[in-house]
């Protein structure tokens, strides 16, 4: 195997990406951490006086927080059912033989080159708009009450947008995935009398499962981070019904000004992220791992 | 040192400092709102007069705007030589000592010209820390036509009483004519502007004397059961998102009867090439209750410049050329006097040509009627009509409009939203230490 | 029979995958085709504004209000550039823990991927104060700086998972031949891994274009991005859907078409390891 001499030299190949790493989360964090226990407002600079735990006590106690903690679960799980299940169907779709593959993918790919900003702009002004978007147009046609999306359904709306910006990412893969299947091993199956539901449940699910895995782990990644979305279209209401910790961080450092509160917030998340990073290591390990 | 040495050291400082005033370029940032857009195109105007100041301009929308500017100054990130801020962050800002005092500006800017309402917000501790752009309050817009056809007229001062009634009658679902539209978007510049100026005129307010929140007072209860019966009976679908940009969109399109907001609104519903109702827009004060106060606000667009700008001079220049008699003559000129930026100086209700505006006069009584120095009736701690003059405020305005708004969109009961918001008020006025 | 059944069969695919595709891309359609619409025109109803006379009148209006052409200038070099410096400091780091893994690797890339986690908002103020003493404020070099940072890891994963898929044995017959390090990592492993490190480039030059955080924070005019260009025309005064449509067609347009020309270089490395 690996030789002391390869070893070292691996360490020094790895080492500048680790360091910057390290930098990059030590100094922003350290500093977070320490204005996390100052009483800080961004607006009365030199007045910070030593807050000891206050601002984690009223950010964990802020009747905001456990409705922002319960929408970031919904978002991030809402989002990765819908491209999960939709990828790998329209994956299993694409995968058929049919007149103008070629077109057909560049058009599902599309929506993930799309800046968020502009996908939310664009989704709730012409579109979710109740007065003059497409949805409202598409119900005064049918004669119907046109539907609020925005404030009756905010955080579905969310996660609407979210995941037709996600969906092309989760079908690419799985497509991917789905054509280095072994066309041998599924025709002797389908000699041997499987049936089609058979089939995929037997060969092609635990085939695409590490695939899934993959795109479950990057997404939630991006997930738990979704902010412009939300900044855009609802700003975290009605009330509180579309804030997810992201966005109630950001409005305690950056609407409130209160830096102190905000770094709370932002250490309180972090920790929330290791603790879904170690959760999704235990089953990354499982299923990537060889 | 001799005399005659310090004066010529003194002179070639002067004139080291002119030359370093040579093709400057100042950084400029700004609202995306009509009329800074329209100060964009007109920049051969000042470039023609002052050639050596280079203008860059970073055009955003308001709450990015608002956002990045004060982290800016807070941390005096110097990226910016002119600031475009509000009222509200003007006396804050000031007292900090974050802002260049224009008291120096040339003579001929006249400073006694501005309205004293406005200028008053402006000035902390004698100093001007920021030049009126455009000022505002706000007034009822209502259809003249939809009035007629439902028999009413409109007073010149209603009040809310006759406002219910109108809205009632104006209503047309099928039609898509909704009575009223208001602010329904959450924030303290948003739905709070408009229900704190309305709260006002129900005598309620924001804190007493000792700092205490008021939301558990029968007057705050009567302005938003009141505020609530009005949008979800004769409001537009989807109105806990509207803020001043998605009514005015309505109004152009003729799908509200009335419109409460602010009076820069004026010129763009009488505008024939983006509004459908152009011919047929009247103009009231906002309504009372018969207790003295209307529900107006009063808020104002300003310049100013960070005290960490390096190039003071130049933008003093392009700030007093801005805000400047001259500058609303040539807008004049270009595009109109209906298009010049309102509320600033007497000097222009005083204009013959300006008075013919239909909107002028109403715009001027509007901003007199309101006094941010005695908001509502009772007397009250604080400074400002539909904002409270503190830092936290920001941050509470927004949380409050939060509950409103999620009252008006119906998944919150009128009364827990006033106990939510008097619950959270409560809590971070404690946080920070009131009453000081 | 067969031949028939399959033909009828790929009919109805076609249909469906026509159906689906062309649902999932309307929304950048309609963009599109409401950019060329006056503002009066875009807010009628769909058919009506289908319509209405073409107009460029918004495109006009978009190029006179601000500068288009530095603004992607930009973001070509603040995403090109931040992707290209992640790709000097993660194509060792990535090779190394491939081929020469040790028991710490697996930590090492999950501890990189958490680094993601870190919620950007939560410190934007320690971020804006080391930006200001360093003068990087409203600098490319300091957008690229942060943006490097902020892909390294997924850099680092994609190309760790597609050097995984190099198999050893071609390695260690390098190795027999004599073949030193350096000679094997640009003999042998680079022409094998040019296909991956492509794909890794081309995904995070789009996530580098779209980032709208960090992009839109730390910078004023000189180095600011089609981000912040987006910013001065979401919600102005009045009617504003046809120039945001146009104005959301110039900023999506260069990364749509990138995406769309490199599509399959971009596909066949986005396997993350999910392809065994």
């Amino acid at each position: 195997m690996a030789t002391q001499h390869s070893r070292t030299a691996a360490r020094l190949m790895i080492s500048p990406a680790v360091i910057l790493l390290l930098l990059w989360m030590i100094v922003p964090l350290s500093m977070t951490l320490y204005f996390s226990f100052l009483r800080y407002n961004l607006l009365m600079p030199g007045m910070e006086t030593w807050a000891g735990f206050d601002n984690y006590y009223y950010f964990l106690t802020d009747p905001a927080f456990f409705s922002a903690l319960s929408n970031t679960i919904i978002l991030v799980v809402g989002v990765l059912l819908i491209t999960v299940i939709g990828g790998v169907a329209l994956a299993l779709l694409l995968d058929q033989p049919f007149w103008g593959q070629g077109v057909v993918r560049v058009l599902v790919i599309a929506p993930f080159f799309v800046m968020p900003t502009v996908s939310a702009l664009v989704w709730k002004n012409m579109f979710m708009n109740p007065v003059n978007g497409m949805f409202a147009h598409i119900a005064k046609a049918l004669g119907l009450q046109p539907f609020d999306f925005l404030s009756h359904a905010p955080l579905a709306s969310i996660i609407l947008i979210v995941a037709w910006q996600w969906l092309p990412f989760a079908t690419l893969i799985l497509l991917t995935a789905l054509q280095s299947l072994d066309r041998e091993q599924q025709e002797a199956a389908e000699m041997d009398g499987a049936s089609v539901f058979a089939r995929f449940i037997y060969l092609t699910v635990p085939h695409l499962t590490r695939a899934v895995t993959v795109v479950v782990l990057i997404q939630t990644i991006f997930l738990l981070g979704v902010f412009a979305e939300i900044l855009v279209t609802t700003n975290g209401g009605p009330g509180t019904a579309s804030t997810n910790i992201t966005y109630l961080v950001y409005a305690q450092s950056l609407l409130n000004y209160d830096v102190g509160g905000g770094s709370a917030g932002g250490i309180v998340a972090v920790i929330l992220a290791n603790i879904v990073a170690i959760f999704l290591m235990r089953m990354i390990g499982k299923n990537l791992d060889a | 040192m001799t005399y005659r040495v310090r004066a010529l050291l003194g002179a070639c400082a002067v004139t080291a400092l002119s030359t370093a005033a040579m093709a400057e370029t100042i950084t400029v940032a700004t609202v995306n709102n009509g009329d800074m857009i329209r100060m964009q195109g007109l920049m051969p105007e000042f470039n023609a007069k002052y050639p050596d100041i280079q203008v860059e301009w970073v055009t955003l929308e308001e709450n990015v705007l608002r956002q990045k500017v004060t982290t800016d100054i807070a941390t005096k990130g110097g990226q910016f030589d002119v600031m475009t801020i509000g009222t509200y962050e003007a006396p804050i800002w000031g007292k900090q000592g974050w802002l260049v005092s224009l008291n120096d500006l040339p003579a001929d800017y006249d400073v006694d010209d501005l309205l004293p309402a406005i200028r008053g917000g402006l000035t902390v501790d004698g100093e001007l820390v920021a030049a009126p752009f455009y000022g505002e309050s706000s007034m009822v817009m209502y259809r003249t036509d939809l009035m007629e056809k439902a028999g009413l007229t409109m007073p010149d001062a209603p009040t809310w009483t006759f406002i219910k009634e109108a809205a009632e009658k104006m209503t047309d679902k099928d039609a898509e004519v909704y009575g009223i539209c208001l602010r329904g978007k959450a924030g303290w510049g948003e739905n709070m502007a408009f229900l704190s100026a309305m709260a006002n005129s129900y005598g309620a307010k924001w804190f007493d004397m000792d700092w205490k929140p008021q939301f558990d007072s029968p007057e705050w209860k009567a302005t938003i059961t009141d505020y609530l019966e009005l949008m979800t009976n004769y409001g537009p679908p989807g109105a806990s998102n509207n803020g001043f940009n998605e009514n005015l969109a309505l109004f152009q399109q003729g799908k509200c009867g009335m419109w409460i907001d602010a009076t820069v609104a004026a010129s763009f519903v009488t505008d024939p090439k983006n509004s459908t109702v152009a011919d047929k827009v009247g103009f009231a004060l906002a309504p009372d209750n018969g207790l003295g106060k209307r529900g107006n606000w009063l808020w104002a667009w300003n310049l100013a410049i960070p005290a960490g700008s390096q190039k003071v001079e130049a933008a003093k220049q392009f700030v007093a050329w801005a805000t400047s008699k001259e500058y609303l003559e040539t807008v004049a000129a270009k595009e109109g006097w209906a298009n010049v930026p309102p509320g600033t100086r007497t000097s222009l209700y005083e204009n013959p040509e300006y008075q013919k505006v239909p909107f002028a006069k109403m715009t001027l009584d509007s901003i007199n009627a309101a006094d941010p120095t005695k908001p509502t009736v009772d007397e009250v701690p604080y400074v400002g009509v539909q904002f409270v003059a503190i830092p936290e405020f920001q941050g509470i305005g927004t949380a409050v409009g939060q509950q409103f708004s999620a009252a008006l969109a119906g998944t919150m009961s009128a009364e827990d939203a006033l106990a939510a918001a008097q619950a959270y008020t409560e809590r971070e006025m404690t946080r920070a230490g009131y009453p000081k | 029979m067969a031949r028939k059944a399959s033909t009828q069969r790929k009919v109805l695919v076609t249909a469906i995958a026509w159906t689906i595709a062309f649902l999932i891309f309307f929304p950048i359609l309609w963009t599109i085709l409401m950019s060329f619409k006056s503002e009066g025109d875009a807010i009628k109803a769909p058919f009506d504004m289908l319509m209405s006379p073409w107009s460029f009148e918004s495109y006009a209006e978009v190029q006179t209000r601000s500068n288009y052409s530095r603004h992607f200038m930009n973001s070509v070099v603040i995403s090109l550039g931040s992707t290209l410096l992640a790709l000097v400091i993660a194509i060792p780091a990535a090779w190394a823990m491939a081929f020469v893994p040790g028991r710490r690797t697996k930590d090492i890339l999950m501890w990189m991927l958490s680094t993601k986690m870190m919620p950007a908002v939560g410190v934007l103020i320690p971020m804006y104060l080391i930006f200001r003493d360093f003068g990087l404020l409203d600098t490319r070099t300091g957008l690229v700086v942060v943006l490097t940072l902020i892909n390294l890891p997924i850099v680092v994963w994609m190309l760790y998972t597609y050097f995984k898929e190099i198999p050893g044995e071609i390695l260690e017959a390098a190795r027999m031949d004599g073949a030193n390090l350096r000679s094997e990592i640009i003999y042998v492993l680079t022409p094998m891994a040019v296909p991956g490190i492509a794909s890794t480039l081309l995904l995070n030059v789009i996530l580098a274009w779209n980032e709208a955080f960090w992009t839109l924070q730390l910078t004023t005019s000189a180095a600011a991005p089609l981000t912040q260009f987006i910013a001065s025309y979401s919600s102005p005064e009045g009617l504003f859907y046809a120039k945001l449509s146009a104005a959301s067609t110039m900023a999506i347009a260069p990364i749509l078409i990138l995406g769309w020309f490199s599509q399959k270089q971009l596909v066949r490395g986005l396997t993350f390891g999910a392809v065994k």
